[in-house]
């Protein structure tokens, strides 16, 4: 296999409150060999609420995303849901609407760029299943995770809206997806099934509506409790912010102790593929992973 | 030939007049590859309980009355293909199920109140001065047409609505088919009374800022009416239109700009300031603190910027399309 390169569009959650899945992505895309030149000049994708102000903008500012990642001639590679969502939906915006990315294109000319469509985005985990594949990762395996039952947590934004999903995540079914639950069992751990897997955490109203999101949090959190996950595990960073810093308020709106350590994707990778949890940076979550 | 399957079918049965607990009976079918879910409602009552209970009405996706869930799948029962649902799952096994049980009636049919009073809180109708006898026909150009038409396909199955776990957890949401409803209005160029709507579907606890941005109304809407895409619609007017409150959620929104103006990327501690103002800030100390212990907070003088930053400031200027005063 020749080496894997993408463009990263690391996003801001990775470098800022999540500092241990920038570290835990790196340290997994480098065992296996994919290399990921990170975009130092991509901006924030709008996280999914920019647009609710001022849709142009947040189509203008991704399309220089992508900008970036075409002038590497690179695949990107989102680490995020929601990153994913904001930019592969500008780029699946783009390359169906002509006008659309005239009127783009004729902003981002003052800046020098032009937007043509020739890239893909994905997510990291679409790019470990049809890229790297998961057999080529079991025999990667050194620790396999035998004992850990893990609850796979999807996030909305990998499997919703499903035109998005089809154009840049292999079309994940937002019914009964499985690349989660398939990379659980490649990595020797017992994937959880149970309801909540592709439900929503409630991030995005954790500000105007506390309670919806605190609801919603402890729902998920406890549908895994409730079926014997000793872990979830998530590819976004924002369903990890509810699940594990805000998790005491999800049990206090539930009226339950919840006690989940939650990982993020390739912290259960690295786990399998023997890097140390201090590198994976598993000492750095609210909820203790008993890991690091 | 058509091929045919025998399924096993899980039914929810409930009566609340008699009965304190659902039960679910099991129903084994002789399937064909062609027969909907409401094919498989009418075999159980012409078949094998004749007391079953769901509605139905035109078989042919118009009326929205045959609303109901396929494991878990928000659907109208008479436009999903029976084999294919049981493909999707993976199983011989269907769990048939009112589209909310708590609100089940008998057996399928739920007490859909709660769906209607929302609905009719957005004012559902065209708010117009007619003259009774125009001169000419008041027409609409193809063009304002098209904005309405996406919207104007709701058949207010609820399925949308009863698919959204925003609904599920807070009774006070008034829900995306409400939203989209509301949205096909204040995007019609003859009605008169975008403004009140706007302010309807402003109202924090209840309207556009409580979703929760999962895109189930979009993936479950039978008639391809993407409710969120209505949701964003209704967004973009209220700051268009200046209704925007000056208040978390519409901060929120407008905080992203100005962080990716001042750094390109989100500087996360400043974005729950500029949204909740610095009182506000007091309910997060607990969850901040928790963050600090742990390492997840980046100080305001360890705040980096993306490269070209000037690229992304220029193109901040030249592209925005509406402004936000705050009141």
């Amino acid at each position: 296999m020749s080496k894997l390169r993408y463009a990263l569009f690391a996003g801001c959650t990775p470098k800022g409150s999540t500092p241990e899945l920038m570290m835990a992505t790196m340290a997994v895309a480098e065992k296996l060999g994919i290399e990921l030149v990170e975009l130092e000049a991509a901006s924030c994708c709008g996280a999914s609420h920019l647009q609710d102000f001022d849709d142009f903008l947040s189509v203008v500012l991704n399309a220089r995303n992508l900008c970036y990642a075409e002038k590497e001639g690179l695949d990107m590679v989102t680490v995020c849901n929601t990153c994913q969502l904001n930019v592969a939906g500008a780029n699946l915006r783009l390359k169906s609407d002509s006008k659309l990315k005239n009127s783009v294109n004729e902003k981002l000319a003052e800046v020098g760029l032009n937007y043509t469509g020739s890239v893909q985005v994905k997510h990291f985990l679409y790019a470990i299943l049809e890229d790297y594949g998961l057999d080529n990762l079991a025999e990667q395996v050194v620790k396999p995770l035998r004992e850990m039952n893990i609850a796979p947590f999807y996030g909305c934004h990998n499997i919703r809206p499903t035109d998005i999903a089809q154009d840049s995540n292999g079309g994940e079914s937002p019914y009964m997806p499985t690349s989660l639950d398939n990379l659980i069992i490649a990595l020797g751990g017992n994937s959880i099934d149970y309801e909540s897997k592709n439900k929503c955490c409630g991030f995005h109203a954790d500000l105007q509506a506390p309670h919806t999101s605190h609801a919603l949090t402890g729902k998920a959190l406890l549908d895994a409790k409730d079926n014997n996950a000793d872990y979830m595990v998530t590819p976004c960073p924002l369903c990890h912010l509810n699940f594990d810093t805000q998790q005491k308020n999800a049990a206090k709106a539930a009226g339950r102790e919840i006690g989940l350590p939650v990982l993020h994707l390739p912290q259960i990778i690295g786990l399998a593929l023997g890097i140390e949890p201090k590198k994976l940076g598993l000492d750095k979550h609210v909820i203790d992973t008993q890991l690091a | 030939m058509s091929t045919t399957r025998t399924l096993r079918f899980r039914v929810f049965r409930f009566n609340a007049e008699t009965d304190y607990l659902p039960a679910y009976k099991i129903y084994d079918l002789e399937v064909d590859e062609h027969e909907l879910m409401l094919d498989v409602l009418d075999k159980i009552k012409w078949t094998k309980d004749g007391s079953f209970s769901y509605r139905r009405s035109c078989r042919h996706g118009i009326c929205g009355s045959c609303a109901i869930k396929v494991n878990g799948k928000s659907i109208i029962a008479c436009k999903d293909n029976v084999f294919e649902l049981a493909d999707l799952f993976e199983t011989d096994e269907l769990i048939i199920e009112p589209s909310r049980t708590e609100r089940a009636v008998k057996d399928l049919i739920v007490d859909k109140k709660d769906f209607w009073s929302k609905y009719d809180a957005v004012k559902p109708y065209l708010v117009a001065e007619i003259d009774e006898h125009p001169v000419k026909e008041n027409l609409v150009t193809p063009e304002d047409a098209e904005l309405i038409n996406e919207a104007d396909q709701c058949i207010q199955c609820g399925v949308c609505y009863y698919a959204c776990p925003a609904v599920e957890v807070n009774p006070d949401f008034i829900g995306p088919a409400a939203l989209a409803k509301a949205a096909r209005f204040t995007t019609d160029v003859r009605d008169d009374a975008k403004l009140d709507r706007l302010e309807i579907v402003n109202e924090l606890g209840k309207g556009i800022w409580d979703c929760v941005k999962c895109y189930e109304c979009a993936t479950a809407c039978p008639k391809g009416v993407d409710p969120i895409g209505k949701i964003t619609t209704l967004h973009n007017q209220t700051f268009e239109e200046d209704m925007a409150e000056d208040n978390v959620a519409t901060r929120h929104a407008v905080g992203f700009k100005h962080a990716i103006a001042r750094h390109g990327l989100l500087d996360e501690t400043e974005i729950v300031r500029y949204s909740e103002g610095t009182f506000g800030m007091v309910k997060h100390i607990g969850v901040g603190l928790d963050m600090m212990r742990a390492g997840k907070v980046v100080m305001p003088w360890n705040m980096h910027n993306s490269k070209n930053l000037d690229e992304v400031k220029k193109l901040i200027k030249s592209s925005s399309t509406t402004t936000f005063k705050g009141k």
